[in-house]
């Protein structure tokens, strides 16, 4: 789930008719004193983090006058919280409050449905309040296709206490809050303390929104710029990875990188799961073998071997990692091949310099492992393959003796490793888009070549020998573009092991080159 | 026997015209699923897999129903829609393959599921198979890899990650136990049958006499499977693991699901609750299939 700063969540809820503070967000203390100026009077300046507990951190102020609104909006600018900088502080009329209140929804992932809790007490915090003074806390769930009826909202607010006008006040605020928790399809919206001015009205004072990363695509509004629970601001490589996911459907390819002090020599992996639970059993294995891991990468869900590829190359991008350890849960329903030969590219492109161990477990093993010894046997590094009769222990000890008896390869034996691909300028260029890349054949290498492997290595069966003999699409070129070419990788592979290494698939990963 | 697949119900497969649809309903086919057509809209007519193709699932049922069950291999933002007309047209279980459906969707299915007395498994499974019966999803990926990795026995197995249901299927058949039916209850946070209501579809298979369960980190399955068993909902050995002792503790960013959730979802919680119920722990993933074969020696049941 994706927490939405207060100021958006803001913005949305009042689409729903809540009322909300007037305010206005800004980026720099002189913004801090005009808004200020045009609100007039006391304000209230918040830091806009995704944090909890902004008042015990010096993230939330009060102000008379626009110069000590500047001043605190200064104060607050710049600095780091849980490693994300303040770069946006809202100012806000301070209310007039009469009474505080609770009011949040949020899915209950057990029971299937929202629930609604109500608490006439709002302002410090609701586990606090409902230890506390439990009679003051209400709670429904609500049958989604039914929705929050008028009188249930009511009823949370008489059951704490409330009647009259509050009762049918708060029963209000309680409809437009589900209305904008449905809108935009929340994880939960929180809002503490819903107001209730001097003058009478309900105000979102605060507002805590979170919102389901699968539901983002539909939802622009929400400026999500990384729809993935980070902890952190992201990284240069977890920007990457997120650009290669975005619009890639096939399979899944989720990256995230757990510490930021890695150092050579200290244990640390990078880490390469496939299948959540194979991938999280995995990554107890290898911690269980004193290791620790850099990063959380997970590829599963039958991804092509170009979404592989990317994850390896950014994996591998990481500084401060001593070795490379791959393992999924051991009998995947997908075939393992594909992944070997993602794997294959981004070990040759950019040499590897660490030992590996690969455990592809599942159908089609057999071919996965005989490509990664055929393709990773002239490398100046390690690299083990196994499959699914292979315990993952066993694999976390081979992972630690590589380490140990691993030396760095010298430069030259780097600069010996060949890529894959042609890197000559191709005489005669024939040329298609894929999905997510590029394939270059250089033709004047194919009128040389004998073993016209690349046409027996491409499986979708879309490339065949023109009269001339040398490889071309049998299909047009927007069926290729449109994924009819599965980015397998394989005619790359396979020219440069028996043909003349006249292949080139750029696979293009944004930020890393 | 089987918890969830019966030789005799027809089978559909919505979706069956895109590219997993087709290579799954083989699969299914080729393993015995009593598969009797698929339905994309639009595509009404076509044939595949020597099956025909209907328009919409209610002509599925007046050509060939009744239809008791039906597997999904549809885009995640059509689901809610293909799922709901499932369930209107009579179907009493779906299977959600796909994943990435949007939780307020899911949440949608689910008071569908309860308005037509139905129930689905997922979204984001591999589905269910039980050897010799049938499989309903893309468990072992072909009848020929299916029949190789699975053994038939009377340990059930439930696991909220899909290539772990095959592989501890796959490491129980190499230890000489055989499974009864394997169920993956899916991977994302709101499921229609998590572990607790598979388990007491095991409780009354008498052809299970007990459960390997894997749990992992987050939401609280397996602190509501210890409750079944302390509620005496479950009375089977349950042999358990709980993924996720390495992984960093999630951030929580809403603090009124910690009120329900009341401070549940952790590695140790989860371990606490399972052992107080009497639950046998597997220290290590590999460890599993030893702890099995413990467990139904001292209970004094066969393996095959
Ligand atoms: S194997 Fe390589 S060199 Fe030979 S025809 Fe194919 S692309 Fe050209
Ligand atoms: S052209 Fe064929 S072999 Fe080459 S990547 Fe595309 S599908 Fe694979």
């Amino acid at each position: 789930m994706t927490l939405i700063v207060e100021a958006v969540g803001k913005r949305e809820v009042e689409k729903y008719g809540i009322h909300v503070p007037r305010g206005f967000l800004v980026e720099l203390p002189e913004g801090a004193r005009k808004a200020t100026e045009e609100i007039g009077g006391k304000v209230v300046i918040k830091a806009q983090v995704r944090t909890t507990g902004r008042a015990g951190q010096g993230l939330v102020g009060f102000a008379d006058s626009p110069e000590d609104a500047a001043r605190f909006a200064e104060r607050m600018l710049g600095r780091i919280v849980k490693g994300f900088p303040v770069t946006q502080v809202l100012i806000e009329e301070f209310l007039d409050i009469s009474r505080e209140y609770f009011a949040g929804i949020i899915t209950d992932t057990k029971e299937g449905r929202p629930l609604v809790i109500f608490s006439s007490r709002g302002g410090s915090g609701i586990e606090e309040i409902a230890r506390d003074h439990p009679e003051s806390v209400a709670k429904v769930h609500i049958d989604y296709t039914r929705g929050l009826r008028p009188f249930e909202a009511r009823e949370l607010a008489r059951k704490t206490g409330l009647s009259g006008k509050e009762m049918v006040g708060m029963g209000a605020f309680l409809e437009k809050l589900y209305a904008a928790f449905i809108g935009v399809e929340a994880r939960s919206l929180e809002v503490n303390p819903v107001v209730l001015t001097s003058d009478g009205r309900f105000v979102a004072a605060d507002c805590h929104l979170t919102v389901d990363d699968y539901a983002v695509f539909r939802h622009p509004e929400l400026d999500v710029e990384i729809a993935r629970e980070l902890g952190h601001p992201p990284t240069a490589l977890e920007k990457s990875a997120y650009a290669c996911e975005k619009d890639d459907y096939r399979g899944t390819f989720y990256f995230i990188q757990l510490e930021s002090d890695v150092k050579k020599g200290e244990g640390w992996l990078g880490f390469h799961g496939s299948g959540g639970g194979g991938s999280m059993m995995s990554m107890d294995a290898v911690s269980d073998q004193g290791f620790k891991v850099a990063d959380f990468c997970d590829t599963s869900g039958n991804p092509p071997a170009s979404k592989v590829y990317r994850a390896g190359r950014i994996i591998l991008a990481q500084s401060g990692i001593d070795g490379y350890f791959l393992s999924g849960s051991g009998v995947a329903s997908q075939e393992q091949y594909h992944g070997a030969r993602g794997l294959i590219k981004a070990f040759r492109e950019e040499p590897l310099r660490i030992p590996a161990v690969i455990r592809l477990g599942g159908n089609r093993e057999e071919l996965a492992i005989e490509y990664l010894n055929r393709f990773c046997a002239d490398l100046p590094v390690t690299v083990e393959a196994y499959g699914k009769d292979d315990k993952v222990t066993f694999c976390a000890e081979r992972m630690r003796a590589l380490i140990d008896e691993h030396t760095s390869p010298s430069d030259a034996e780097l600069e010996a490793v060949k890529p894959l691909h042609n890197t000559d300028t191709p005489k005669l260029p024939y040329e298609f888009k894929t999905l997510t890349g590029k394939i270059t054949f250089d033709h004047a290498k194919c009128a040389k070549c004998e073993s016209k492997a690349c046409i027996e290595a491409c499986k979708p069966g879309i490339l065949e020998l023109n009269d001339k003999g040398a490889p071309a699409l049998n299909i047009s070129l927007d069926d290729a573009a449109r994924g009819k070419c599965t980015e397998c990788l394989a005619c790359e592979a396979e020219c440069f092991y028996s043909g003349e290494t006249a292949v080139r698939i750029e696979l293009p990963i944004p930020g890393l080159m | 026997m089987a918890v969830l697949i019966d030789k005799t119900d027809k089978v559909i497969v919505q979706g069956m015209t895109g590219r997993e649809g087709r290579t799954r309903t083989k699969l299914m086919l080729g393993y015995g699923t009593n598969v009797v057509g698929g339905v994309t809209p639009g595509r009404g007519g076509e044939v595949v897999e020597g099956l025909p193709v209907w328009d919409s699932v209610l002509e599925a049922q007046d050509a060939a129903g009744p239809i008791n069950t039906s597997v999904l291999f549809i885009p995640a933002p059509l689901v809610k829609s293909a799922a709901i007309e499932a369930f209107t047209a009579g179907v009493k279980l779906i299977v959600i393959v796909p994943d990435r459906v949007p939780l307020h969707d899911v949440m949608e299915i689910k008071a569908a599921a309860v308005e037509y007395d139905a129930d689905f498994l997922g979204p984001n499974t591999l589905g269910t198979l039980s050897p010799g019966v049938g499989v309903l999803g893309m468990m072992g990926g072909s009848a020929e890899s299916a029949r190789k990795f699975f053994k038939s026995g009377t340990v059930g197995v439930s696991s909220r990650s899909g290539g772990i249901t095959s592989s501890i299927a796959y490491y129980l058949g190499k230890a000489g136990i055989g499974v009864s039916s394997i169920v993956h209850v899916g991977g994302d946070p709101i499921v229609g049958l998590p572990h607790p209501e598979v388990l007491r579809r095991f409780e009354s298979d008498p052809d299970t006499k007990a459960v390997v369960m894997f749990g992992e980190i987050g939401g609280t399955q397996e602190e509501d499977a210890a409750e079944l068993i302390e509620s005496s909902g479950f009375t089977k050995p349950l042999i358990a693991y709980i993924g996720g002792k390495g992984a960093r503790e999630g951030t929580r960013f809403s603090h009124a699901g910690a009120i329900i959730e009341g401070g549940r979802g952790t590695y140790q919680g989860k371990i606490d609750a399972l052992k107080a119920a009497g639950a046998a722990i597997a220290p290590t993933y590999d460890a599993i299939p030893e702890v099995t074969i413990q467990v139904l020696k001292d209970r004094g049941i066969g393996i095959s």
